[in-house]
């Protein structure tokens, strides 16, 4: 007989209509151990630890904890198995207080005694290290703060496997140091953790064992201490990663765009770009690096109209043009001069597409208000629709097929497709690999590329260093909102711009 | 008549006639909590009404004079809380477990709850062949105070005290165990974050549809006595459906008021009471009576647009409010 | 505890065949009636023949046609108004209190401009009740726009409003006789002209109907408002005017049942009463719902509502039975439909069901 594991799977397999989310799976973690459970965006990681965590059934499979099988249909069952999950969209109720998030769900009738919970909330953060007062309103704090309640919830609930999904793609590297050191408090503590990442440095630094998952299969479990980031990395992507994009150098590079002194603040009154200036040159792409939440989607919705300017410039020099000010127009004049924005936002549908419309319906968005008279003209957009579906080899029964119902690749295509068709001047694309596999991934570069050589500037915001590195021409590192730097893609390390990307204070190019 | 006088008789008028807003209000309140819009509070006090009086009404023919007026009361709270219950538990079964449309599924409920409403109340008068009317003794019971009297007589603390019908102070009560219920319980809790986020509730093991369900059948039962409560005393104990229609959508807007706190429609009741009948007791003459009745709407009208301009995170409605919750679908 | 599915899973469904769709929904209709029989059952009367009464009160006699015909229009009208602001996802609740704005602006000229030639007053009426119909229901929307203020409720609020200008105006300075609260009857040339017996509001609306389709398939407005209505930040991506597109569409949705009240007033009242709306603004939200925002399905459902009132109104007389039935009956034929929705939109997956798929 095996030992006995803290929390183990057996041949899980989840789908969601076609797409099968996990695989067979099978995996364990054991008392007082950090796993970090790797995996590119898409891996099916998420969908693995849901199962744990009694959001999701899995189609096949079993789940053990301590040796016992148990089945886990809702939270309430897996909190009755120790078992609690930090979801990436924090799970609380904005309107209550630290303390009253942490007691929500507890069994227990009769009266709410919140002065008991809050001591116990105290005492956690004390043996633990955090920091948190537990009648301060939720939507009064901090990211990192949200975080904190989110972990006192789990361990008050006394769970002793904990689930952390992506913890640190919202904090500072400060925070994230401090969420380690708590982590290892809690291993310390006889307590498994789970941790979702795709950041290797992360996972050298915090982890003992690594699992990597792959098109939602699990690919292998391997002791940190017996690893490399390279050999993970292979695990992960299935072969080395030579990204071998064909960059050609820029080929008379124009100012196209002049930004200078842009600050903008959000609805709050919280400032996003802090005065913001650098140059995106026709023909070259600018890549803009940064941790999440350091202001890029501020920068691009600033540039095409969409948020309120506190002061700066932004001038646009067309080819062939006179200089404008975009600086006070509408999305549809800056549209209309030629600057075109893809954003794929997390939910892939929120911005820039219409889930149940079909490609025509979106390929739309960009010319329903042209023409005269009050019909819209469904010709064009028909044709280009047909076009972008077979020149992006988009996968869809028809042109009139509900994108929301379109994997995220295609959606992406459709995106993408439809920006580069209105053959802009200056293209701003944001994520625009978000969740897509390695080829369909290349397409879209390739299409990057090729706009560039068309001397278009492209402004390029990615979360992987190593493809800012091998696509663009220049990076320019945002944090906290600042340009922290504008480095030579070509002569500049990954840890020099991860130095950028977590410090104000290194120094501009130009 | 001393000014005294006329600011005592105000009083007792704007109580009067704020208690069947004071349930109606307070049951939407819960059910709103949850989560849920229930636009159906004018149909449910409609069935409370007719179903209030429907049971008083065949108790005191069944027993003739020996007709307990108590008893009468209970009868009377007990049918028009059933009936609030059924018809809400529609509403809940609709829009909670097939998660049908919130706002259509509560006008629909309006349009039936109206319906059956008048058609009990008329049928009861086709079988009576007239009025339907109850025993004095048991209209007393309605419409007496449960005190001594030698406490009415207390001058003026007397009548303003002491001197109501009992439905003021059990809808007191009530309101005062809801509040703390909400504030001060762990399942108040949980109920409030049922109708603040559904999914967080959901992953904190809280079940979501019990709390929803029992949040609105409850509160649609509550809303319900507010109707009997009119038919009962304002009306007297007579079925009068145009007195009665448009009482449920001023318990609306009154929830509204409240800012969604049952503790605020101790006050809001009264206060709302009184605008509803200001035109009788205060009349100004260049405002037209018609005008005066609609002053309830435009005051509701802009607390709505004063809580949205502040922006104050307290005052606003639960955050889920008029959404269904389906587990997968995030 | 352990080992066990829960006996139902639910999922979303996609695709589900047309006929299927429509098949579920007659079904949910059938459903709605049989409940209405145990309900005649109960009031101990014979089912069929209340059934029965109800389609001859309705269909049998040509005045009986007439009058369907004349409860539909409103019906109709305020449906149609209400589905651009549904597609945008704007609960606008306030149709009572637009048609009543739409009516009271209408009655306005009927009583200070009696001696105008019939065509110019009706179409200056008309005019007027598009007129304060759309201001009524602009109000709101401007606040929602600038503000976010629930729509829901505050058109809800402004319906009472309405309401009760239109009690003060018929009971204070347009009364007829001295106290009886009613207002005299227009002068005829403030009538709407009869086709085919009923008033020509008929074939208003029936244009109407095809003018909203046109407007939400075809238009750039009806682009506008359908992207909107799946998100808003999409739209302000595409260059949308977001508050714009808010207003206007409120606006046009108050216009449309502003005219629909002139139509009541002209129509079918010849008179303004303070309940000229008579809870069309609300059942037609129901309307509107059911038929998808499909103005053609409205058709079918407006009629089929007021074959309902008008038939069961005959009730009385012919069976002794209040004539309140109506609306129970509408409420459980509207709640059923929309229940059957259920069974379009999820699958559910048993828990034997889904053993023996795995076998």
């Amino acid at each position: 007989m095996d030992k006995v594991h803290a929390v183990e799977l057996k041949g899980v397999t989840k789908s969601f209509g076609s797409n099968m989310a996990n695989k067979n799976i099978d995996l364990f973690v054991d008392k007082g151990e950090i796993m970090a459970l790797l995996g590119e965006n898409g891996s099916g990681k998420t969908t693995l630890m849901n199962i744990l965590a009694g959001i999701y059934l899995p189609d096949e499979g079993r789940v053990f904890v301590d040796g016992k099988e148990v089945t886990i249909r809702s939270p309430k069952d897996a909190f009755d198995n120790r078992i609690g999950m930090i979801h990436q969209h924090f799970k609380l109720v904005d309107v209550f207080t630290a303390a009253e998030n942490v007691v929500l769900g507890l069994e227990g009738t009769g009266r709410l005694d919140l002065k008991a919970a809050s001591s116990k909330v105290r005492e956690i953060s004390r043996k633990y290290g955090f920091d948190i007062d537990p009648d301060k309103k939720v939507y009064e704090m901090s990211v990192s703060e949200k975080q904190t309640v989110e972990i006192i919830k789990v361990l008050y609930r006394g769970a002793d496997i904990l689930i952390l999904d992506e913890p640190t793609a919202v904090l500072t590297p400060q925070e994230i140091e401090k969420l380690f050191a708590v982590m290892r408090a809690m291993r310390r503590d006889g307590k498994s953790i789970i941790i979702i990442t795709h950041k290797l440095n992360e996972v050298m630094a915090v982890s003992d064992v690594v699992a990597v998952l792959r098109k939602g299969e699990h690919i292998g479990t391997v002791r940190t201490s017996e690893t490399s980031p390279q050999a993970l990395t292979e695990m992960m992507v299935g072969r080395k990663v030579e990204l071998n994009i064909g960059r050609k150098d820029p080929v008379d590079p124009k100012p196209r765009l002049t930004i200078a002194g842009l600050t903008v603040r959000d609805s709050e009154g919280v400032k996003k770009l802090d005065d913001v200036g650098f140059i995106a040159f026709g023909g070259e792409i600018l890549g803009i690096a940064g941790i999440a939440g350091s202001g890029q989607k501020e920068l691009l919705e600033a540039v095409a109209g969409l948020r309120k300017i506190e002061s700066g410039s932004i001038i646009y020099t067309p080819e062939g043009k006179a200089p404008a000010e975009l600086v006070g127009k509408t999305p549809m004049e800056i549209k209309d001069a030629g600057v075109a924005l893809a954003f794929v936002p997390e939910d892939r549908l929120g911005m820039g597409l219409v889930g149940g419309m079909g490609m025509t319906g979106n390929m739309l968005l960009r010319s329903w208000h042209k023409g005269k008279g009050i019909f819209v003209d469904r010709k064009a957009p028909e044709k280009l629709a047909a076009d972008v579906m077979e020149r992006l080899e988009v996968v869809t029964p028809g042109i009139y097929y509900p994108v929301r119902k379109l994997s995220g690749g295609n959606v992406q295509k459709v995106l993408v497709g439809r920006e580069i068709a209105s053959s802009p001047s200056v293209l701003m694309s944001a994520y625009a690999v978000r969740g897509l596999d390695i080829n369909t991934s290349y397409t879209i570069y390739n299409l990057m590329c090729q706009q560039k050589e068309k001397g278009v500037a492209v402004i390029f915001v990615g979360e992987d260093l190593d493809v800012l590195l091998e696509l663009c021409d220049r990076i320019l590192v945002l944090c906290g909102g600042k340009v922290s730097g504008v480095v030579d893609a070509r002569n500049v390390t990954k840890e020099q711009l991860g130095l950028l990307m977590t410090s104000v204070g290194g120094k501009e190019e130009n | 008549m001393g000014a005294l006088d006329f600011i005592v008789a105000l009083i007792r008028a704007a109580v009067f006639n704020g208690t069947p807003l004071m349930y109606g209000t307070s049951g939407e309140i819960l059910t709103e909590k949850a989560g849920n819009l229930n636009l159906g509070v004018e149909g449910l006090m409609f069935m409370g009404g007719a179903f209030g009086l429907l049971g008083a009404f065949t108790y005191g023919n069944a027993m003739g004079d020996s007709a307990n007026g108590v008893v009468a009361v209970i009868i009377a709270l007990v049918c028009a809380f059933a009936a609030g219950c059924f018809g809400s538990l529609i509403y809940a079964f609709l829009t909670i477990t097939l998660r049908a449309n919130q706002n259509v599924t509560g006008l629909a409920l309006t349009i039936m709850g109206t319906g059956v409403g008048q058609f009990v109340g008329e049928m009861m008068r086709l079988k009576v062949g007239g009025n339907v009317a109850i025993s004095n003794a048991l209209k007393l019971a309605f419409a007496n105070s449960p005190f001594p009297q030698a406490l009415q007589n207390i001058p003026v603390v007397g009548p303003l005290i002491f001197g109501y019908n009992v439905f003021v102070y059990l809808g007191i009560i009530m309101i005062i165990v809801m509040h703390h219920f909400l504030a001060k319980t762990r399942k108040g809790l949980y109920l409030r974050a049922v109708g603040e986020s559904p999914s967080t509730a959901d992953s904190a093991g809280i079940n979501v549809t019990r709390y929803r369900y029992f949040a609105t059948v409850i509160g649609g039962g509550i809303s319900a006595i507010g109707g009997m409560v009119y038919t009962m005393t304002i009306s007297g104990t007579v079925w009068n459906h145009t007195g009665l229609s448009g009482e449920g959508w001023v318990a609306v807007a009154l929830v509204i008021f409240c800012l969604w706190k049952p503790i605020n429609s101790l006050w809001g009741s009264v206060l709302f009471g009184a605008l509803l009948i200001l035109y009788i007791r205060l009349p100004i003459a260049f405002i037209p009576t018609q005008i005066y009745k609609v002053v309830p709407y435009i005051v509701t009208a802009l607390v709505l647009i004063m809580v949205s301009i502040r922006q104050r995170r307290e005052d606003q409605p639960p955050a889920a409010l008029g959404t269904a919750f389906f587990r997968e679908d995030r | 505890m352990h080992g066990k599915t829960p006996f139902v899973r639910l999922t979303k469904r996609e695709n589900m065949p047309k006929g299927k769709v429509w098949m579920i929904r007659f079904g949910s209709f059938i459903f709605a009636l049989l409940i209405g029989m145990v309900i005649f059952a109960v009031i101990g009367a014979k089912p069929l023949s209340a059934y029965g009464s109800i389609i001859q009160g309705a269909l049998g006699r040509r005045t009986g046609i007439r009058q369907v015909v004349r409860d539909a229009i409103p019906l109709l009208g305020t449906a149609l108004a209400l589905a651009p602001c549904f597609k945008m996802r704007y609960w606008n609740i306030g149709g009572e209190g637009q048609i009543t704005m739409g009516a009271v602006a209408a009655t306005f000229f009927a009583v200070h401009f009696k001696n105008m030639p019939a065509v110019a007053l009706l179409l200056i009426m008309a005019v007027a009740g598009i007129v304060l119909g759309s201001v009524w229901a602009l109000i709101p929307a401007i606040f929602k726009s600038r503000w976010g203020t629930n729509e829901t409720l505050f058109t809800l609020m402004m319906n009472y409003i309405a309401i009760g200008i239109a009690a003060w105006l018929v009971g204070g300075p347009w009364e007829g006789k001295p106290g009886s609260q009613i207002m005299p009857v227009f002068t005829s040339n403030a009538i709407l002209p009869k086709v085919m017996g009923v008033n020509c509001g008929w074939i208003v609306v029936l244009v109407l109907t095809v003018l909203v389709f046109v407007y939400m398939r075809y238009t750039k407005h009806g682009y506008e408002v359908h992207v909107l209505g799946e998100s808003e930040n999409t739209a302000r991506y595409a260059g949308m005017n977001v508050p714009k597109i808010i207003k206007r569409t409120a606006a046009l949705s108050g216009a449309i049942c502003g005219l629909v009240g002139f139509m009541v007033v002209s129509g079918s009242d010849g008179t303004l009463y303070s309940d000229v709306a008579g809870g069309a603004g609300f059942t037609a939200i129901t309307v509107c719902w059911l038929a998808q925002l499909n103005p053609f399905a409205m058709i079918v459902i407006a009629l089929m509502l007021s074959v309902l009132s008008k038939g069961a109104s005959t009730l009385q007389s012919a069976m002794g039975i209040p004539a309140s039935i109506t609306d129970i009956l509408t409420g459980i034929i509207l709640l059923s439909m929309l229940g059957c929705e259920f069974f379009i939109n999820y699958k559910m997956h048993f828990r034997k069901s889904a053993e023996k798929e795995a076998a």
